[in-house]
C-alpha cells in the first residue's frame, strides 16, 4: 500500500466498484478501501463466494452484482478489504484502520462511495433483543445463509421488506405477517408520481410479483398499521399495533423492522462537505452535481450515500464520478469526459424516474420520525428517552446539537447514528420549527471508535 | 431465532461462546454465530443493565458489542469466526484490558 494514491475510493458497493473500474483503466494509481472482509457492500454482500444455489434465491437483481465484482477484478486498482476509514478532511487525507493499526493516506482525488443505512426509527421496544433492521436479516441470509427458524413478522415501509418476504418465503421460512405502515392517505398522495413511475415498469412489475407470490402462499399483509411497538420480558415475546381501529398482537420473538435506507454521511460530514435536507427522501445528503462533485474541490461522492437511488443507479454514478476523477486528474479532457460519460447520465437519470413514486408511497408519517411517546428510548446507546429529549426542548435547547450536549444522546460508540435524524425530528417538533433548520449532529474524526492503542500506532508511524 | 440452512458439505470451525463450543460455518460473522446459536442476547447495556442483541449487521449500531478473545467491546458484526475463538456476552462496559 502507498501512502499517496492518485484516487482513492472510500466504499467497495456497486459504486466505488464501478468507478475504481472505469478509473484505474486509464494508468492511474487507484484503491479501493472498504470495511468488509469481501467485496460487493451491503447490496452485493458475498456476491464472490456466495453459493449458487444461495445466490439463486435472492433473485437476479442480487447476481446483477457478480458481473460488477468480475469486472473490478480484472481492473488496475488496489483493493483493501478489512480496512476502516475513520477520517477524511478537505485535504483529501483519509484516516484508515488494518489489523488495529491506523494510518494516514493522502489522494489527489477522493470518491467516498459510502452508501446507505437504514433509516433508523425509534418505536416502543425497538431496543429489544429479537427487534431487528430488515436489512440485517437480509445480511445474514446473503453472507451466512442464516435465516429465523421460529418464524419472524416484518413491519414497516419500503419496497424491501417485499423483497425480504419473497426471499424467506423461497428459503422456506414461516412469515407470520408483513404489517405496512405506510399511511393509507400516501397511497394517494403518491398518484401523480405514477405516470412517470411507469417508465421504470420493471421495478413495478417485481414489486407486484413479490406480493402476488406472498399472497399466494397466504402470508397475512395487513396495510394501514399504526402504533407498532414490541414487547416481552427483557427480550422480544409479541409484535403490537394497531390495524382497522383494533389493536392486535402477534406472538414472534423476532421482529424485523424497515422505514426505508438513508445515506450513509459520517465522513462526508466530518470532512465539511455541505450537506442539505431531501424533504422527499426525509433524509440529508451531501451536496453534489451530476458527475458527483461536492463543494470541497477533490472530494466525490456517488452511490446511495449521495443521495437514495439504488443499487443500479450507484453503478452509472460511479463510473461518472470515476471519469470525473480522471478528467480532473488530467488524464481525460473534458469532451472525452463528456462522450464517455453520454450513456451513464442517461441511465442515472432513467433510474430516478420511479423514484418520486416510491419517495411519497413509502413516505414515514411525522408521528413516527418524531414519536409522541416519552417512554420510547431515542438513543440506543445512552438510553435517552423521547421524553427527555422534549423536555431538554422545553428548557430552552432548541437545535440538535444542543439537545446532545444537554443530554447526552447521540455520545454513545454509535455516534448518533442511530439517533441523529430521530433526534433531529423531536426538536422539530418540540419547538415548532423545520427539520431542516435543526442540522445534523455535528460529525468530527474519529468517525468510527478507535482505542487509544490503536491511534498510538498512528504517532509511530509518522515518526518512522 | 435464527438458524443455518443447509447447503451442501459442511466447512465449520470450533467456537467457544458463552463457554459452550459450537461448530460454526467458517467465514460467518461472531454475530451470525450467536444468533444461530440459541442466544437471545449478546450483552447488557452499561446504562440500565438491560439485554441488547445485534440490531443492524453492518457496523452502524455498536450493538453486537461482545468480549472475542478477552477483548471488550469488539463489534461482532465485523469480526469472523476463527478456530478456537473464545466468544463471550459483555456485560456492561466490560472487562478491563489484559495487559494495561
Amino acid at each position: 500500500m502507498k501512502n499517496h494514491y492518485q484516487l482513492l475510493i472510500i466504499g467497495g458497493g456497486p459504486a466505488g466498484l464501478a468507478a475504481a473500474t472505469i478509473a484505474a483503466k486509464d494508468g492511474i494509481s487507484c484503491a479501493v478501501l472498504d470495511e468488509q472482509p469481501t467485496l460487493g457492500g451491503q447490496i452485493y454482500r458475498a456476491i464472490e463466494s456466495i453459493p449458487e444455489q444461495r445466490a439463486k434465491k435472492l433473485g437476479s437483481e442480487y447476481r446483477r452484482g457478480k458481473n460488477i465484482a468480475e469486472a473490478f477484478r480484472l481492473s488496475d486498482a488496489e483493493y483493501y478489504p478489512n480496512t476502516k476509514v475513520w477520517s477524511l478532511n478537505n485535504q483529501r487525507e483519509v484516516g484508515i484502520l488494518q489489523n488495529d493499526k491506523a494510518s494516514i493516506l493522502s489522494a489527489d482525488q477522493v470518491i467516498v462511495a459510502s452508501g446507505a443505512m437504514e433509516r433508523p426509527v425509534p418505536f416502543p421496544g425497538w431496543t429489544l433483543p429479537g427487534v431487528m433492521q430488515a436489512g440485517a436479516g437480509q445480511i445474514l441470509y446473503k453472507s451466512a445463509g442464516i435465516v429465523p427458524d421460529n418464524g419472524v413478522v416484518l413491519a414497516g415501509s419500503g419496497p424491501l421488506l417485499l423483497l425480504l418476504a419473497w426471499q424467506y418465503l423461497h428459503a422456506g421460512v414461516e412469515v407470520k405477517a408483513l404489517l405496512d405502515v405506510t399511511p393509507l392517505s400516501n397511497h394517494i398522495g403518491a398518484l401523480p408520481k405514477f405516470p412517470r413511475a411507469l417508465l421504470a415498469h420493471h421495478y413495478l412489475t417485481k414489486g407486484i410479483g413479490y406480493q402476488i407470490a406472498l399472497k399466494r402462499a397466504g402470508i397475512p399483509m395487513l396495510f394501514g398499521v399504526s402504533d407498532l411497538r414490541a414487547d416481552g420480558d427483557g427480550v422480544c415475546q409479541s409484535v403490537g399495533f394497531k390495524h382497522s381501529g383494533k389493536q392486535k398482537t402477534i406472538e414472534s420473538e423476532l421482529l424485523l423492522t424497515h422505514f426505508g435506507v438513508i445515506p450513509h454521511i459520517w465522513l462526508t460530514q466530518s470532512a465539511g462537505c455541505k450537506h442539505q435536507w431531501d424533504d422527499s427522501q426525509q433524509c440529508w445528503r451531501p451536496e453534489h452535481d451530476e458527475w458527483g462533485n461536492t463543494d470541497i474541490s477533490g472530494i466525490l461522492v456517488a452511490g446511495d450515500g449521495a443521495g437514495i437511488n439504488g443499487a443500479r443507479s450507484a453503478e452509472h454514478a460511479g463510473r461518472l464520478a470515476g471519469l470525473e476523477a480522471l478528467f480532473a486528474l488530467g488524464v481525460i479532457n473534458q469532451s472525452e469526459r463528456d462522450n464517455r460519460g453520454v450513456k451513464e447520465r442517461k441511465w442515472v437519470r432513467g433510474e430516478r424516474h420511479i423514484r418520486p413514486f416510491l419517495e411519497k408511497y413509502y413516505q414515514i408519517p411525522k408521528k413516527l420520525l418524531a414519536t409522541d411517546i416519552d417512554e420510547t428510548i431515542i438513543c440506543r446507546c445512552e438510553e435517552i428517552a423521547a421524553g427527555e429529549i422534549r423536555q431538554a426542548v422545553r428548557d430552552g435547547h432548541d437545535n440538535t446539537n444542543q439537545v446532545k450536549f444537554f443530554t447526552r444522546c447521540g455520545m454513545g460508540p454509535c455516534q448518533g447514528r442511530q439517533c441523529s435524524n430521530a433526534v433531529a425530528h423531536l426538536v422539530a417538533d418540540e419547538s415548532g420549527k423545520s427539520v431542516k433548520e435543526m442540522g445534523h449532529f455535528r460529525g468530527r474524526p474519529p468517525v468510527a471508535p478507535l482505542t487509544l492503542e490503536q491511534l498510538a500506532t498512528l504517532k509511530q508511524e509518522v515518526a518512522e | 431465532m435464527f438458524k443455518q440452512l443447509s447447503e451442501g458439505q459442511a466447512d465449520n470451525v470450533e467456537i467457544i461462546l458463552n463457554g459452550q463450543s459450537v461448530l460454526v460455518s467458517r467465514g460467518i460473522s461472531v454475530a451470525a454465530a450467536a444468533l444461530s446459536h440459541q442466544q437471545r442476547f449478546t450483552r447488557t447495556t452499561p446504562v440500565s443493565d438491560s439485554k441488547r442483541a445485534p440490531f443492524c449487521m453492518m457496523g452502524v449500531c455498536y450493538d453486537c458489542l461482545m468480549v472475542i478473545d478477552g477483548k471488550a467491546n469488539q463489534q461482532a458484526c465485523a469480526t469472523y469466526v476463527q478456530q478456537g475463538m473464545r466468544v463471550d456476552n459483555q456485560q456492561g462496559v466490560g472487562p478491563a484490558m489484559e495487559n494495561g
